[in-house]
């Protein structure tokens, strides 16, 4: 009875998720074609991805120009000056440097969501042959973007998830029902099928809270991202690297005498080869995080491509009947897209759990 | 090359948003749940092994039983049996003693018979002789009013005694 429930479960997931695509396509279908018209210039698809898999200073959800609607989010801006704070409806939707906004007397334009200072004096960005700004100089950015503000919902719903799922677990014995029974599985899933085979049984509490915020950070993000005009976290190279930083340092400080004796000095190998492998394998201690980084940006920001490229090919051939063509290509890859957010979490979890168990191993002496 | 470059800003929102989430998440969520799941688990072979137990001691306590009841069944066979044979040794005895005593009863009655049919016996002799004695008195004085009647009678009288 309960699993026949889990399942039903599950299916409205899927089905709900399904489901969504749709809507993006609809939606982003109609705000081209807006754009387009009011714009009255020629489609530029790399731009128009390009915005749609960037960060932003607002999270924008329909309209163009200055209609938008947008949810404005803080800038927050650390300068010679200080720190300069702000909202991002200040810019009055422009990211083409026009609108400068003043603050504690310093001027501040959005250049392609990069916020730009203007130097003392200057009135209006100018640039140069290559579109560069020659009056004006980066500060600290340290803005909540649309991805920090998606990052901060995930937090939010892991947080009352599992809170949740805890919550019944301090009160029952029991197995918990319906939506914390599926969490429950997936925790359990991570631990058995992730931590406990990779790690092994004697030391792998120590990592589970590592792997299980990971596994869930990354799946319920790449899931959000999914939706429509939700943002792409996982699909920042930023985000990927602090992620693949936390497997490496965890890896590094909870290694071994042994792991490092094989990583730096391999036993049982003549002793001119050594000094080679040492620097292969120490590489190895780099490129390991480095690869799940790589893995996760690439894989998450190359399914939003080939959906926005499918959708894209509407206004560049100009013709509404290629929907027919790519709206069903589109949904089937967002729906692949579901598998993959779930694939990516997995294999980012596993693969860390995989390096701090040999970072971890005990090895028998041969 | 914007896509490949981290941006410092978010680089610097992810640590700190992970590193929070990973505190809470560690303290409110993941370590409750995982030592209640371990706890259940361990609850849950607790219970299995105690049912094995259980069915073990069941199976025990079956076996007991069933020692018990054959045990209670050869009794019973052997009180029967006791019984069986008690009843015909009783019968038996009863049936030997009966006849002893029937064999003495017959006996003393035999002995009493010829002890009445002898007493009767003299008695008849007695009368007979008293008879005869009174007859002869009878016939003597009759008979002996002449000398060789009386001869006769003498005689024959003896001869008569032999014979007897």
């Amino acid at each position: 009875m309960t699993a026949q429930k889990s399942l039903v479960i599950s299916l409205y997931f899927a089905l709900a998720f399904a489901i969504f695509p749709l809507f993006t396509v609809a939606q982003e279908q109609e705000q081209e074609h807006k754009s387009l018209q009011e714009a009255g210039e020629e489609f530029n698809a790399t731009e128009m991805i390009m915005h749609h898999i960037g960060d932003a200073h607002e999270w924008h959800f329909f309209g163009g120009g200055e209609n938008s609607v947008t949810l404005p989010l803080p800038v927050i801006l650390y300068t010679e000056g200080g720190l300069v704070t702000f909202m991002s409806s200040e810019f009055h939707h422009d990211t083409e440097g026009q609108h400068v906004v003043e603050k504690d007397g310093m001027r501040f334009v959005n250049l392609h969501e990069d916020i730009y200072r203007l130097d003392a004096g200057a009135e209006a960005v100018e640039f140069d042959a290559e579109h560069h700004p020659v009056n004006a100089s980066k500060p600290w950015d340290l803005s909540i973007t649309k991805n920090v503000a998606a990052m901060f919902l995930t937090v939010i719903l892991m947080l009352l998830f599992f809170t949740s799922l805890a919550r019944h677990h301090k009160k029952n014995e029991h197995a918990p029902k319906g939506f914390n029974n599926v969490l429950e599985t997936l925790v359990l899933f991570v631990r058995d099928e992730i931590a406990l085979p990779q790690i092994g049984e004697k030391k792998y509490m120590k990592f589970m809270p590592f792997l299980l915020s990971v596994f869930f950070f990354i799946w319920i993000t790449n899931l959000m991202g999914l939706l429509p005009g939700a943002a792409n976290v996982t699909g920042n190279i930023a985000v990927t690297v602090s992620l693949g930083l936390f497997t490496m340092l965890i890896m590094i400080f909870n290694g071994n005498k042994d792991f490092y004796k094989h990583t730096f000095w391999m036993p049982g190998i003549p002793t001119w080869v050594k000094p080679i492998l040492a620097i292969v394998e120490g590489l190895g201690l780099l490129i390991k995080p480095a690869a799940l980084m790589i893995r996760l940006f690439a894989n998450i920001t190359a399914g939003h491509i080939i959906i926005l490229s499918l959708i894209g090919l509407i206004f560049i051939l100009e013709n509404a009947g290629i929907a027919g063509v790519s709206v069903p290509f589109a949904l089937f890859i967002t729906v692949l897209e579901l598998l993959v957010a779930f694939l990516q979490a997995f294999i980012f979890t596993i693969l860390s759990a995989l390096f701090i168990g040999m970072a971890v191993e005990e090895h028998e002496h041969h | 090359m914007d896509l490949i470059t981290p941006e410092i800003g978010l680089f610097f929102w992810q640590t700190i948003v992970f590193l929070v989430l990973l505190f809470l998440m560690a303290k409110f969520a993941w370590k409750p749940i995982l030592s209640s799941v371990r706890n259940r688990e361990q609850s849950i072979n607790d219970a299995l092994a105690s049912a094995e137990n259980a069915r073990k001691e069941m199976q025990n306590l079956k076996s007991d039983n069933e020692q018990l009841m054959k045990e209670a069944r050869a009794e019973r066979d052997a009180i029967l049996k006791e019984a069986r044979e008690l009843k015909e040794k009783v019968i038996a005895d009863a049936s030997e003693e009966a006849k002893v005593k029937a064999d003495k009863i017959v006996a003393d009655a035999k002995r009493s018979i010829e002890l009445e049919k002898q007493s009767a016996m003299a008695e008849l002799k007695n009368h007979v002789a008293e008879l005869s004695v009174e007859i002869a008195e009878k016939i003597v004085r009759k008979e002996l009013s002449g000398k060789n009647e009386q001869h006769q009678m003498i005689e024959k009288m003896i001869g008569d005694a032999k014979l007897n």
